[in-house]
């Protein structure tokens, strides 16, 4: 690890300019480079699968002349690679070109469907973050107690349960049983026609219009999804917690803080936890991009109109306009996440600030 | 043991969700659809168009058949025969070329224009000039692009007049003429949206005839009109007051995408939905039970069917192909994965259409299986592969046949894939044998006969690709047939034709036909008037009302 301590004070501040200037150039090239490989990667795969595209155009029961016009009509007579040079071409202008199954274009389609995932993901790595960090801080405080071995067993079953088994569960209980939440979808069929979303979050929407019965309906909605997702990212999370303050605990620093006479609590949260905070941070991230990929499962069971399902969907119909477009906003999500995870590693984290 | 899992799962995930029971304490109780509005739960993700001379997909048939009218359609009465929709009466010229069509008077369109016969021909023509999926329906009678504003063109306001190429039986013209890609659009509101289009070798014309904007829009004068359509979201549709027949009972009727039957289930049970699409037998069961939920059915013109691809030498030989027809343990199907789903019919016309044929020669004999694939000189078995989509009921399907077939020695081997995969292969003939079903294209016997019973050019260069081809079953003869049967002008004489050639491919073909499908919803008691019809664009919403 070479730094400019060494240097003279007065340099520093450009230094660090530089430095950061540098790194995020690096990481520029990274994503570019990232980006392209997705793109030729998804590409080609949608190619060579053994689909015929068409078929998701017409469907089983066209006639063979409509077949074949189609696919002189889609370019799917060109060689493969001029087919890429296209596509990429398109690709630059911020055309990935317009969804069969849905006959939008697919940034109209993916700006109507990110934000749906977008939501619930959030609200579920809240939920995850807020209930898994406490709960992973008090079993490695209290290792080997009763405490423990309930975490362990919330984090057993939210990593060996299928979701969708859960799901369905859950919507048993909470929907069909005890009529606590709402399904299916993001709204109730009355506010279908009475609430126009602007930024298709509708918790933020509903907010902003002062609709609260809206924000009430969407929320009875949005709970149920979240949660679950919320409970799968705690046992991820509280696992991760328990181990990274496991390991501060056992450090000499703590020692010596025990040593100085700081209160219990000061310790744990105010000094171990601080230290743990910083690996926290990307699992956390990590957590949240992958929920953010959209969580095909729970997406099916609540139908949830989001991310997730569209690609899954499209997917199943060969339809890679859509696949494509998808997974390249998904990429850069995944690429957003960590360059903002590694930024907050810098802030949380003061080793690393000048490297 | 299971009792004691569920319990403790449902107390982990109490923890984990108590947040969400504490914010929602008190939250009201059964949700209630709204008194004017029907909510369906339905897997609508197969919509790709809801343009008439375009769609082609189940989902889109029912809600075209709702939206848009017809000169005729069939009689759901007697559904051998057609009866007038927009059209008062017709007639057919004594050489049996041209059918002249006389619209009912006062007809208007939902956005309030005039229907006139010129709207009809504008409907004819951009359907045969789009020439998308459906279009053969029409362009089977010697229409194209080049002829359509000729064969088919208004005389006056209200007279139509349609001209075919052959003395075809009129019960076939007319059949056709009730498909869902002859629905008349408002010729005037399309015109409104036409986009420009560089016309090129595979289009020759300078516009789209709208083709853009009726892909979610709408220009019809059905009993409701289409108000929204949001692919894999919702489909709504709104009363149309200016309709000509019985104006629908309620307001609206929404189509609310669902793709699994355990959620169509809870979402009926809690009233969030009034109607449930796509249950599967167990979940059909549970809502048999319930006092407050009903279910219905009806049979579709759907048949499920396994083929044996007729280019493995094995499965050519002809006592092979019977055998395999004793190897299907029917009865088990049909009282577990089928139930309430399907019912056994091992022709190829489904219930309803003019000449079925009700015959059901095969039961599961594996002695005399085991005696057929001896004669083929196959008494050890041999091995074989199936390609298998991955969803239910085929899967299960697939499971007992290889189970039974495996009584005679035959070894199956399942290929797991997803539907297109398999389909993509199967189109491509490389498959031994394949599963799957057969949905007919349009209301009249020629349909499934010309695909299960013709076979004009066996080659791989085939242009004529019928199931047929798709197995390599190649039959001069019963192709000549299918075409004779296609020109009889009395329906009775036509219909015996159509049970002969039944008989002959029940007897001698690749294809092993299963059970024809039966569709099914789960509906909440307080609807009056639901009823399946006996195709997908025969299932009308506009006498439902609720209590």
């Amino acid at each position: 690890m070479s730094t400019v301590d060494s240097e003279a004070t007065a340099g520093r501040g450009s230094a660090r300019a530089v430095a950061v200037a540098s790194s995020i150039a690096r990481f520029l090239v990274i994503a570019i480079t990232t980006y392209l490989g997705l793109l030729a990667v998804t590409f080609f795969i949608g190619r060579v699968i053994p689909i015929d595209p068409v078929l998701a155009v017409l469907g089983d029961r066209a006639p063979a002349n409509v077949v074949e016009r189609t696919r002189r009509e889609m370019g799917l007579d060109l060689p493969l690679i001029e087919q890429f040079y296209i596509y990429v071409k398109n690709a630059l202008n911020g055309n990935f070109g317009t969804s069969v199954l849905t006959t939008n274009p697919v940034m109209t389609d993916i700006r109507r469907a990110f934000p749906a995932t977008i939501e619930l993901a959030t609200l579920g790595t809240l939920i995850g973050a807020l209930l898994g960090v406490p709960l992973g801080v008090l079993a490695a405080v209290r290792r080997g107690s009763i405490i423990d071995q309930i975490v362990r067993i919330i984090g057993l079953v939210g990593y060996s349960v299928p979701i969708f088994w859960l799901g369905l569960l859950a919507l048993v209980l909470f929907y069909a049983r005890l009529q606590w939440v709402a399904f299916p979808g993001r709204l109730d069929i009355v506010y279908e026609y009475t609430f126009t979303p602007i930024t298709g979050f509708y918790l933020l929407d509903a907010l902003w219009q002062r609709q609260w019965d809206v924000f009430r309906d969407a929320f009875r909605h949005i709970i149920l999804p979240a949660s679950l997702l919320g409970y799968f990212s705690l046992a991820y999370i509280s696992r991760m917690t328990r181990s990274f303050m496991l390991n501060e605990l056992a450090q000499e620093y703590i020692v010596a803080a025990r040593a100085k006479g700081l209160s219990e609590t000061r310790i744990i949260w105010g000094h171990a936890l601080r230290n743990a905070a910083v690996p926290m941070v990307t699992v956390i991230a990590l957590s949240y991009a992958g929920l953010l990929e959209g969580s095909v499962l729970t997406e099916t069971v609540f139908s949830w109109p989001g991310i997730g399902l569209y690609i899954t969907n499209s997917l199943q119909n060969a339809d890679m306009n859509a696949v494509l477009g998808g997974t390249i906003i998904i990429g850069s999500v995944f690429i957003g996440i960590n360059l903002l995870s590694d930024l907050l590693y810098r802030v949380l984290d003061p080793r690393t600030k000048v490297r | 043991m299971m009792m004691e899992k569920l319990a403790l799962r449902s107390r982990v995930l109490l923890a984990g969700a108590a947040m969400s029971a504490l914010l929602l304490a008190g939250a009201p109780a059964l949700a209630v659809t709204p008194a004017d509005t029907l909510v369906e739960g339905f897997a609508i993700d197969d919509i790709i168009s809801m343009d008439p001379g375009e769609a082609f997909e189940l989902s889109t048939a029912e809600v075209t058949g709702n939206t848009y009218d017809l000169l005729v359609r069939l009689d759901l009465s007697d559904t051998s025969k057609v009866k007038g929709d927009l059209a008062e009466s017709w007639s057919v010229s004594d050489d049996g070329l041209t059918y002249t069509f006389k619209l009912k008077p006062g007809l208007k369109f939902a956005s309030g224009n005039p229907i006139t016969a010129a709207d009809v021909a504008y409907s004819f023509e951009r359907a045969i000039k789009l020439d998308k999926s459906p279009a053969f329906i029409i362009g089977q009678f010697g229409i194209n692009g080049d002829n359509v504003t000729e064969k088919a063109k208004a005389v006056d306001d209200t007279t139509f007049q349609f001209t075919v190429d052959k003395a075809y039986a009129p019960s076939f013209v007319l059949n056709c003429l009730s498909a869902t890609v002859a629905s008349v659009v408002d010729a005037k509101l399309v015109k409104e949206h036409v986009a420009a289009v560089t016309p090129s070798a595979d289009y020759k014309y300078d516009n789209d005839f709208g083709n853009a904007w009726l892909k979610t829009g709408y220009a019809g004068s059905g009993a409701f009109k289409l108000r929204e359509w949001r692919a894999n979201e919702v489909v709504v549709m709104e009363r149309n007051d200016n309709y000509h027949g019985e104006k629908a009972k309620l307001a609206r009727v929404i189509y609310r995408n669902m793709k699994e039957s355990s959620g169509q289930r809870l979402a009926l049970e809690a009233g969030d939905i009034d109607v449930a699409r796509n249950l599967e037998p167990n979940d059909l069961d549970a809502i048999a039970k319930n006092a407050d939920l009903t279910t219905t059915s009806a049979p579709k013109g759907t048949v499920y069917y396994i083929s044996l691809n007729q280019k493995n030498p094995n499965l050519a030989k002809p006592e092979v192909r019977q055998a395999f027809k004793y190897l299907v343990d029917y009865d088990a199907l049909s009282s577990t994965i089928l139930k309430g789903i399907g019912e056994i019919h091992q022709t190829f016309l489904p219930k309803g259409v003019l000449g079925e044929l009700d015959e059901n020669p095969f039961t599961f004999d594996v002695a005399k299986a085991k005696e057929l694939l001896a004669k083929a000189g196959l008494a050890d078995g041999f091995s074989v592969t199936m390609d298998v989509r991955n969803i239910q009921p085929v899967t299960g399907m697939a499971e007992s046949f290889q189970q039974t077939l495996g009584q005679a020695g035959v070894k199956l081997e399942i290929i797991p894939g997803d539907g297109k995969q398999t389909l993509t292969k199967y189109r491509a003939r490389n498959h031994d044998i394949y599963i799957g079903q057969w949905g007919q294209d349009y209301f009249d016997p020629n349909s499934n006969a010309q695909t299960f019973a013709s076979n004009p050019d066996n080659s791989d260069e085939g242009k004529v690709k019928t199931l047929a081809w798709r197995n390599a079953w190649d039959i001069p003869d019963l192709t000549k047939q299918t075409e004779a049967a296609l020109l009889e002008k009395d329906p009775a004489k036509r219909a015996a034709m159509y049970q002969d050639l039944q008989r002959k491919v029940l007897e001698t073909s690749p294809f092993i036909i299963i059970h024809q499908q039966l569709e099914v919803a789960g509906l909440r008691k307080n609807l009056r008037g639901f009823a399946l019809g006996p195709s997908f664009d025969t299932n009308f919403v506009s006498q439902i009302s609720k209590e």
